[in-house]
């Protein structure tokens, strides 16, 4: 078991034949990701990495019945390429690409309230099923097929817990990278929630960065829905006020967001806390054990 | 990205949001010739930065008649303004608004930005506008009126006469109230803009409502369609250093220790600089070298790192994901060689193809430092920045 993703999910790639979309593509295949076909607006009728070339998500899901997507189509387009795969009823809807303007990404949720779609980004790694699916640009040797769920504001960081995690000899279950842009699709609580649900999942790490209170709300969550150990850790503990540190999302302003905070409300939630980003591995196995 | 206050002025004017007569000036001679346009005997005199707090900071003056206009100009401008927002150095003053002044009755707070929690535009009010005003927020949020803007049908008319009842306008005043947040609606998704501050909105004694100051940020995502905003970038008001790295795709920003970092991913990058405080030492920047790591790139980064003279140590922090460490490894004692550094280098690699990117750097001959793990790297970079 896993969440959202497993080697039934049938997965698409909008932006197939660009360099990104072809390298990742492959990488996925590679995988063994259960890579159907692919969308490229004009390109229809073509075959690309062995797998065709659709014109519409729409005729993709009609002809494989794609029920995931990755896109990889530049920020100009990403929201149409959003809304389209949502249209076409895709379930799941991975948005690597970063740089969506914010109104674009306010349009995109508004729209997305009326679809069950899950959107997982912009601006994120992607998801991974260890040994079963991976829809995204994360380093697949890392991984380990295991106990744990990863959800994550931060591609390199979430590579850290992965790393630390296999290490340890827990592996994981599902990894989210659910991105650093300050409007994005699902949050921490929508995954926590599926990896309570989750019964290969065994206990969950969850990292976090300044910026926004998403931390506080998820620690809320945990306190009074979840049950598996947790381990928090929070980024930014020395960032200056005011300053965007790489992710939009990524600004502490008016007392709003700042780490210490964060730490804090996982602490009253009853998290365990690595104050270490080189530590989330093992506070995991300890709050296992 | 910032504007300045009569870039915001001059967007305002455009939508139809009341300012005061006013123009920007960048010597003594133009704002003398500004103040003559304008004419009367007193003016404001507003120095331009991109930060808050220039009241208290004494970087807004009145003056009466000439000489007074004169001395408050060349006391400014040349110098470098130091409010609470700034830092030490504050930021340089190189330009001046000059504005008719204008009687003001009360301080009302108006404000449009992006609500990350209800993912929605939200407009931000308050009766108690002016100078304290985040002291009134943090005081009494009860103050602090929000409304959420539907994106299908956008601002609603009933939203500002919400406001403006509550905040005991009479109807001429509501009617102004809302073509300014229409106004300032429009400007906000028109030119995508993440911020609209207006702090104070002034109702003069003479019952009009105008906007005395002018705070825009624009979404730095949607630069790519606002190339006309794009202009009016003032480079000046950014350190030095954020703006070089920008142009190479790598994103610093300048801190105060002695340790700088350099770190593949935005959250990674955070974290180095914690592990650094956490083990005792002072991080000297943020910087993400991004995903693609090339020698060009890593080369740059090291030039950046080295023209902080603080630095005492480089902490190089990489988890190769798609790009494999013995590559990463190659740019950097590429890197070393060409820009020539002195200092100790502790280099941390981690993902794919690691044995063979450490043996890169042992062989490189040069004064690397080869970490496993997180913790030793830091450990060792504190205590090389203590040593050195």
């Amino acid at each position: 078991m896993s969440i959202l993703v497993n080697k039934q999910t049938k997965v698409i790639c909008q932006g197939f034949t660009g360099k990104q979309g072809s390298f990742h593509s492959e990488q996925a295949i590679a995988y063994g990701t259960n890579l159907v076909g692919g969308v490229t607006p004009g390109k229809g009728g073509d075959e690309h990495l062995g797998r065709p070339v659709f014109n519409t998500v729409q005729e993709a899901v009609d002809a494989t019945g794609a029920d995931a997507t990755m896109i990889y189509v530049p920020a100009p387009f990403a929201a149409d390429a959003v809304l389209e795969a949502a249209d076409a009823g895709i379930d799941t809807i991975v948005c690597i690409t970063e740089g969506i303007p914010v109104l674009e990404m306010l349009k995109v949720k508004a729209v997305l309230a009326h679809h069950d779609a899950y959107l997982i980004g912009p601006n994120c790694p992607g998801i991974i099923t260890p040994g079963e699916c991976k829809i995204g640009i994360m380093p697949a040797a890392i991984h380990a097929p295991g106990t744990i769920g990863i959800v994550s504001r931060s591609g390199t960081l979430t590579y850290e817990a992965v790393h630390q995690t296999t290490a340890v000899g827990l592996g994981q279950s599902t990894c989210v990278g659910i991105g650093g842009d300050p409007i994005h699709g699902m949050d921490f609580i929508d995954c926590l929630e599926l990896f309570e649900q989750d019964p290969a999942t065994k206990g969950i790490i969850l990292v976090g960065e300044i910026g926004g209170t998403a931390e506080q709300e998820a620690a809320d969550f945990i306190k009074h829905h979840v049950t598996k150990p947790v381990v928090g850790y929070i980024s930014g503990v020395t960032a200056p006020r005011g300053k965007r540190m790489g992710h939009a999302g990524a600004i502490i302003t008016g007392g709003e967001g700042d780490a210490e905070e964060k730490f804090r409300a996982l602490e009253d939630a009853g998290c365990a806390v690595a104050r270490s980003p080189a530590e989330m591995g093992a506070q995991m196995r300890a709050a296992l054990q | 990205m910032n504007l300045h206050e009569y870039q915001a002025k001059a967007l305002f004017s455009e939508y139809g949001i009341a300012v005061p007569p006013g123009k920007p000036a960048f010597s003594v001679r133009e704002a003398l010739a500004v103040a003559a346009e304008l004419g009367g005997d007193e003016w404001v005199v507003k120095a331009q930065i991109h930060a808050g707090g220039r009241g208290k900071a004494g970087g807004v003056r009145k003056a009466h008649g000439q000489d007074a206009l004169e001395a408050a100009v060349d006391a400014l401008i040349g110098s470098r303004l130091v409010t609470h927002q700034t830092g030490p150095q504050g930021q340089p003053v190189d330009r001046m608004l000059i504005e008719q002044p204008c009687p003001v009755a009360r301080e009302l707070y108006l404000a449009c930005l992006v609500d990350r929690r209800h993912e929605r535009v939200a407009f931000i009010a308050s009766s108690e506008g002016g100078m304290d005003i985040e002291e009134v927020a943090a005081r009494s949020p009860e103050k602090m009126m929000r409304l959420l803007i539907d994106p299908v049908v956008g601002l609603q008319a009933y939203q500002c006469r919400r406001v403006a009842f509550a905040f005991g306008l009479d109807a001429k005043q509501a009617a102004a109230l809302t073509k300014i947040m229409f106004g300032v609606y429009r400007l906000f998704v028109a030119r995508d803009l993440s911020l609209v501050e207006i702090n104070p909105l002034a109702v003069t004694q003479t019952g009009e409502l105008v906007a005395l100051d002018a705070k825009i940020n624009i979404d730095e995502n949607a630069l790519y369609r606002q190339k006309a905003t794009e202009d009016l970038r003032d480079p000046s008001q950014e350190d030095a250093k954020d703006h070089k790295a920008r142009q190479f795709g790598l994103n610093y920003i300048a801190l105060d220790g002695d340790i700088a970092c350099m770190v593949n991913g935005a959250g990674l990058a955070m974290a180095t600089m914690d592990l650094i405080k956490l083990h005792g030492g002072r991080p000297a920047n943020f910087l993400d070298v991004g995903g693609g790591t090339t020698t060009d790139k890593v080369a740059e980064a090291f030039k950046l790192i080295l023209s902080d003279a603080n630095v005492k140590v480089i902490l190089v922090n990489i988890f190769g994901g798609i790009v494999r460490c013995d590559l990463i490894a190659e740019g950097i004692v590429s890197a070393i060689r060409e820009v020539g550094i002195s200092i100790p280098v502790v280099v941390r690699l981690e993902g794919t193809n690691v044995e063979r990117g450490r043996a890169l750097l042992a062989e490189s001959g040069l004064h690397i430092i080869a970490a496993e793990g997180l913790t030793e790297a830091a450990q060792t970079a504190v205590a090389q920045a203590q040593t050195a």
